[in-house]
């Protein structure tokens, strides 16, 4: 027994995609107009308009952490929201935390604890970590844990995660305390 | 994802203003539910209005003892508020017991309660759904249902309301204040979500066009006594299974007021009033929370895959209300129930 | 002092700061000019036929530039054999775009490319097709009775040992027995990076395709054999891959589609798969195990018999090794293993970290675990009566193995020896608390591979080999092989690799790459000092005159006499001496036969882990993991740690939450994404130890190295079922655990 059925979109007719506008947003202090449509998502707009890959997509719907960024020093997921809601916004990548020869402090604890390995989650880990410091909310190992949850890592390297976070929380609260 | 314009309001008459001159419009807040959704085709948005830098996240004191809290206040900055771990502490634990701190930094508290359910099969358009597609069927009855509902459903729908801020919520009972194209209104909180019944399209009783701007808490915040516990799937940045959120008040070891409502289980928060009334009176024991917990699911229903959650509901409010009593959760930075 | 011994020390990642710091580009990171992007639609039925798509309303959408289906796709290769990878199994491979069959869920129908990715997003959800749907059968429940003995498998499949001794007399007259069947669902692999190729365009038909694959040669020799391509025309990249796991072993359709439409339409083309169609590329199959097993009096076993039936598509018999493992792990003179598959509306199954072992071994230390109860047996005792000094599948001795030191040393540092054996005996936190074990046994293979070393005038070593790093840290182990040998430090070499321009290396899988590669690179190295003595000796006043290759040695940035350290030239003086700028020497490397012949070459290990239970709410914490791995050496301490600490996250995962759900009305997975497939997050963690067994092993590899990727997983998913047993008192046999199997 077979069933003929076709698969129809759910609107009728065919809307036209809406044309692309400048849209001004400072990335890691540098100050980018890019020619957008409304539905690029942010984390889009920084890896295939911008340049900027080292921001990561891993599942494009906020379920993973890969593409966490600082928009005003906060972090959240860029694949969940589009450029134009971030005209004029100060967006921090992981380009913008440190480069290869010039190591942000968590960037190299990530390195020293071995938190990563194949690498593809770990520019969201660290801008999380980030957001995780300007937050201040997280001292203990379990309160770094839960709040380091937000970001999936395949290769399962949670453990040196833990440790190079909790290194730069505890070196910052040792920092604030003297 | 399809196409779309897009407008920036000023004000919050601007915002209804644009969205009522555009066919097919949404209201985009944190956007974090929302843009999920449009990349599954789910939703289709002609237009989107930004009200997410609309001047409405403040959170303050009303002048009845109560706090308002701004609809475009995100999650985050709702939970971390003093005046919210001070006085609703359930708030506090439910909100960052919830989704991921990324997430949470983005999502407002408007755009909590406009949450869409989890329902595998409302976000899948290879497969039937009544929400989706009013008529086509619900796939989820006889299907896979490990995280559907047992209470209050129908048979044209068997979805969750996802959110944990809602159950606590439920439980606080604040007035939800929204703009519209007809002037401004208050909702019941109680009233906001609604059963699915015939028309499962309908997740809440918003008019159209209507606009949240506030969610306005009652003095009463049950600071001393309560509950928010989670159960899922795993120890964080997981939909509830089943969350149950509880506050009391209590003279020695008697209740003299409670409220109890559940998530993971409904279509919307779901807060059980007769439930309320058997504790009050009652002494904070064992035997009145069995008799309780009983008494609130004892109308469920499994759909096979979640036949499981009438026991485990039933457990999980029996701890909650322990847990209230003894008032052993208190506000915090982080929500660590799950581990 | 000896500065340049790197070999077993832990440096950090020479590839981290890239990593850390957003610099190491993946596959989808190439962002050539004018490059053109496809969305792949997928099939929303499990079995049927196309009858028409309706490209041309697309088409006419400004941007899009075409609409590939099997309705316009060009004469491709025609013979199954053009589309075999070097690890399909039997039957035929998949073709995508080939024919209007749908032969599984999420099926690849057609590929919109547009000028902008959302617009070719946009485009395939607009695409409308026509379908007749068949009826289709995804259940292996139905297939219990319908499973068959496949026939050669892929490379690497061995079938199980004929049965040895009397396994029904012994098991009816067993002191103790036990029987029981378990199961687990379709599990995928969900590496964090999705699958993409960018093609790049070079023109005149030559193409690069920077590819997410696990071994670039693979997707090489597939892209030639399906298109045509001549060897000069393609290139395969992959200097980073966001995990593997299996998944980017065969090539995935991803990297068709980019080609494809890159030769079409003469222009650079990016294809990346949608989280969603993640889970249309492979998978760990859903298996169900039978396992008997019988005791002798003195807790020997009498019996032990194990059974797999696991699903494959309808048009492959994929393949794993699920049972053979439990005729070596234990002791045991009476023996039966089968297994079988069963055909499903589903797409083939894949190789995924420790494929079929991972299964497999679930199903024998779990068994091990209620068979050690009945008998009355602590598990660990219960596992030493039966500890197997020969492999008995092959009747050979191990080459080396010390898994009892590993059960010692693990047992230790758990607190073994304060667990209670009675199960809901233990309590803490007002939690009950489990403690449950299980051990593991994986190949040590080396396959042949190829490298080029490189020295400049300035004492730069390059080393390349076209192997991948998918994590394992391939760049930071070979970097320290290569240095060692020639006595640099690690700064002063460079490795290169994932390249066809460079010397063919494997597939990285099977935990084989250190193993093979790391030969390769050591051959190469040691061929390259060869050559760089022959030079030193050529001054009349060398003071190397005369030594032969074997007389020196190389050591802190010196070439030296072993037996005089004084007589010495400093290595990048030897090539400015010589005015030489450049020395270079190929090599590669095979496994030594002759030498391995007599034995049976495998990696050990053990898992023991701690769990506390909720009994209201059936919560599961696992709270503490100690893991010992006795795999030959140790290349780096680091990074090898870290892939035992993934592992026991894999394990984990699969213990307590891992599993693709089939709706079987559809045919189709319903938790397709990373909200509803849950794989661990850091609050899961439990506290881990790792311990390596060193194991001195010259018969494996001149190395001595086994490999690790896949043996640390092993253990770990039993040893928290067991955990949990003895927590509760009950025994979960189908995973994963999740709360409502302990309510």
């Amino acid at each position: 027994m077979s069933q003929l059925l076709t698969s129809t979109p759910y609107s009728g007719g065919v809307p036209a995609p809406v044309p692309t506008g400048p849209v001004r947003l400072h990335i890691n202090g540098e100050t980018r107009t890019l020619q957008l449509a409304p539905w690029t998502s942010l984390l889009d707009a920084l890896r295939e308009y911008a340049g900027l890959t080292g921001t990561k997509k891993g599942c494009d719907h906020g379920q993973c952490g890969a593409c966490t960024v600082l928009v005003n020093g906060r972090r959240i997921n860029s694949c969940l929201t589009l450029a134009v809601m971030h005209e004029d916004d100060d967006i921090t990548t992981i380009e913008g935390l440190g480069s290869e020869d010039n190591l942000s402090p968590l960037q190299q604890a990530f390195v020293d604890h071995d938190a990563f390995q194949c690498g593809y989650c770990t520019p969201g880990q660290i801008c999380s970590a980030q957001g995780l410091l300007n937050e201040g909310h997280a001292h203990s190992e379990a309160e770094i844990k839960e709040l380091m949850s937000g970001n999936l890592c395949r290769c399962g390297a949670y453990v040196g995660i833990l440790d190079a976070v909790k290194e730069v929380v505890d070196k910052e609260s040792s920092e604030v305390r003297a | 994802m399809y196409p779309f314009t897009y407008s920036r309001a000023t004000d919050v008459a601007d915002a209804v203003r644009d969205k009522a001159g555009h066919d097919g419009s949404a209201y985009i807040g944190g956007g974090t539910n929302l843009i999920d959704l449009m990349k599954m085709n789910v939703e289709q948005p002609a237009h989107l209005t930004n009200v997410a830098k609309l001047p409405l996240s403040k959170i303050e004191d009303l002048p009845d003892g109560g706090l308002r809290l701004g609809a475009t206040a995100t999650n985050s900055d709702t939970a971390w508020n003093e005046q919210v771990k001070q006085r609703y502490p359930l708030l506090n634990q439910a909100i960052l017991a919830g989704a991921s701190p990324q997430l949470r930094n983005a999502a407002t508290n408007g755009g909590n309660l406009m949450q869409r359910t989890r329902c595998y099969y409302f976000y899948d358009i290879a497969t039937p759904c009544n929400k989706r597609e009013p008529g086509s069927g619900c796939s989820a009855i006889g299907g896979y249902n490990r995280i559907h509902a047992i209470l209050g459903a129908s048979e044209a729908c068997i979805a969750t309301h996802p959110s944990d801020m809602c159950v606590a919520l439920a439980a606080l009972a604040p007035t939800v204040r929204v703009s519209g194209p007809n002037g401004e209104r208050t909702i019941a909180f109680e009233d906001f979500h609604r059963l699915p019944g015939e028309q499962p399209e309908f997740d809440n009783t918003l008019a159209e066009g209507e606009l949240i701007t506030s969610l306005d808490l009652p003095e009463k915040g049950f600071a001393k006594h309560f509950a928010y516990l989670k159960l899922r799937d795993r120890h964080s940045y997981a939909f509830a299974l089943v969350s149950v959120a509880v506050g009391l008040e209590m003279d020695g070891d008697t209740i003299t007021e409670a409220r109890l409502a559940l998530g993971g289980v409904a279509h919307k928060p779901w807060r059980d009033k007769s439930a309320e009334e058997m504790l009050k009176g009652q002494p904070a024991t064992a035997e009145t929370f069995g008799r309780v917990a009983a008494h609130v699911v004892a109308n469920g229903v499994g759909q096979g895959s979640n036949d499981f959650k009438i026991e485990l509901a039933r457990r999980a409010i029996v701890r909650a209300l322990k847990q209230a009593a003894e008032g052993q959760q208190e506000a915090g930075d982080v929500y660590l129930g799950g581990q | 002092m000896t500065q340049t011994n790197h070999i077993g020390k832990g440096p950090n990642r020479v590839d981290g700061p890239l990593k850390v710091s957003g610099a190491a580009h993946y596959s989808g990171e190439f962002n050539v000019p004018d490059l053109a992007y496809g969305y792949v639609v997928s099939s929303p039925i499990a079995k049927g036929k196309i009858l028409k798509i309706h490209a041309d309303e697309v088409r006419a959408l400004p941007g899009v530039l075409e609409v590939f289906s099997h309705e316009n796709v060009p004469y491709l290769a025609w013979f199954d054999k053009s589309y075999k990878d070097q690890i399909a199994p039997g039957g035929s491979p998949f073709r995508p775009l080939h024919e209007p069959d749908i032969t599984f869920n999420q099926q690849p129908i057609a590929l919109v490319v547009a000028d902008t990715f959302e617009l070719a997003r946009y485009a395939a959800a607009l695409l409308r097709i026509d379908y007749e749907q068949d009826e289709h059968e995804t259940n292996l429940e139905t297939k219990r009775a319908a499973g068959f003995v496949p026939g050669k498998g892929k490379t690497g499949f061995q079938p199980p040992p004929p049965p040895r001794g009397n396994p029904d007399k012994a098991l009816k007259n067993a002191t103790h027995s036990i029987e029981a069947e378990y199961a687990h669902g379709a599990q995928h692999h969900n590496p964090m990076e999705l699958f993409t190729t960018t093609v790049e365009w070079r023109g005149n038909g030559k193409i690069t395709a920077y590819d997410k694959t696990q071994g670039v040669f693979n997707v090489k020799n597939y892209l030639m054999g399906v298109f045509g391509l001549g060897k000069n025309d393609v290139r395969v990249v992959n200097q980073f891959m966001g995990g593997g796991f299996g998944s980017g072993l065969r090539p995935q359709y991803s990297v068709f589609m980019a080609v494809l439409a890159a030769l079409e339409l003469k222009r650079s083309v990016r294809v990346t798969l949608t989280r969603q169609q993640m889970f249309s590329i492979g998978h760990r199959p859903n298996t169900l195990q039978l396992l008997k097993m019988g005791t002798n009096p003195d807790g020997t076993l009498a019996s032990l018999q194990h059974h797999a039936l696991h699903e494959t598509s309808q048009f492959e018999d994929y393949t794993e090794n699920v049972v053979n493992w439990s005729g070596m792990l234990y002791k045991c003179e009476n023996v039966k293993l089968g297994y079988q598959l069963a055909k499903l509306d589903i797409y083939s199954p894949q190789d995924m970290r420790a494929p079929g072992a991972a299964s497999g071994n679930v199903g024998l230390e779990v068994a091990m675990d209620e068979m050690a109860y009945a008998a009355g047996l602590d598990p660990l005792e219960f596992r030493l009566r039966n500890y197997a000094d020969r492999d008995q599948n092959v009747d050979k001795p191990f080459s080396s193995k010390k898994l009892r030191e590993c059960y010692q040393q693990a047992a230790a540092k758990f607190g073994w020896e304060n667990r209670t054996q009675e199960p809901r005996s233990m309590r803490a936190n007002g939690k009950l608390v489990g403690m449950g074990m299980g051990g593991g046994v994986w190949d040590a293979t080396q396959v042949k591979s190829a490298a080029k070393a490189l020295i400049s005038a300035d004492g730069q070593l390059t080393v390349r080999s076209a192997t991948g790093e998918n994590g394992t840290g391939t760049y930071t182990i070979m970097t320290q092989i290569a240095a060692e040998t020639l006595g640099l430090p690690l700064e002063a070499v460079t490795f290169e690799l994932g390249d066809t321009d460079q010397p063919e290396a494997p597939i990285q899988g099977g935990s084989w790459t250190a193993a093979s590669v790391g030969t390769a690179v050591k051959n190469a190295c040691d061929a390259l000092g060869e050559k760089i003595l022959k030079l030193a000796q050529k001054p009349a006043d060398s003071p190397l005159k005369g030594a032969k290759f074997d007389d020196v040695e190389f050591v802190n940035g010196q070439l030296r006499l072993r037996l005089d350290h004084d007589q010495a030239v400093v290595l990048r003086d030897v090539l400015q001496t010589s005015g030489e700028t450049q020395l270079e020497a190929d090599s590669s490397a095979m496994p030594n036969m002759v030498k391995q012949n007599g034995y049976s070459l495998h990696s050990h290990n053990v898992a023991f882990a701690e769990v506390e239970v909720d009994e209201d709410l059936g919560t599961i914490k696992v709270t503490r993991v100690v893991s010992a791995v006795a795999a030959g050496r140790i290349l780096n301490q680091k990074t090898a740690r870290s892939q035992v600490l993934g592992s026991v996250v894999w394990g984990l995962g699969m213990a307590l939450m891992e599993e693709t759900v089939m709706d079987h009305k559809f045919g189709r997975y319903v938790n397709h994404n990373f909200a509803e497939y849950h794989i661990p997050v850091n609050a899961d963690m439990p506290h881990i130890d790792v311990i390596f067994v060193h194991e001195d092993d010259d018969i494996v590899n001149p190395l001595g190295v086994k490999g690790i990727g896949e043996v640390g997983m092993l253990g770990v998913t039993a040893a928290i079922a067991n955990a949990v047993f003895h927590a509760t008192g009950k025994r979960v046999r189908d995973l994963p655990i999740m709360l409502d199997k302990l309510l």
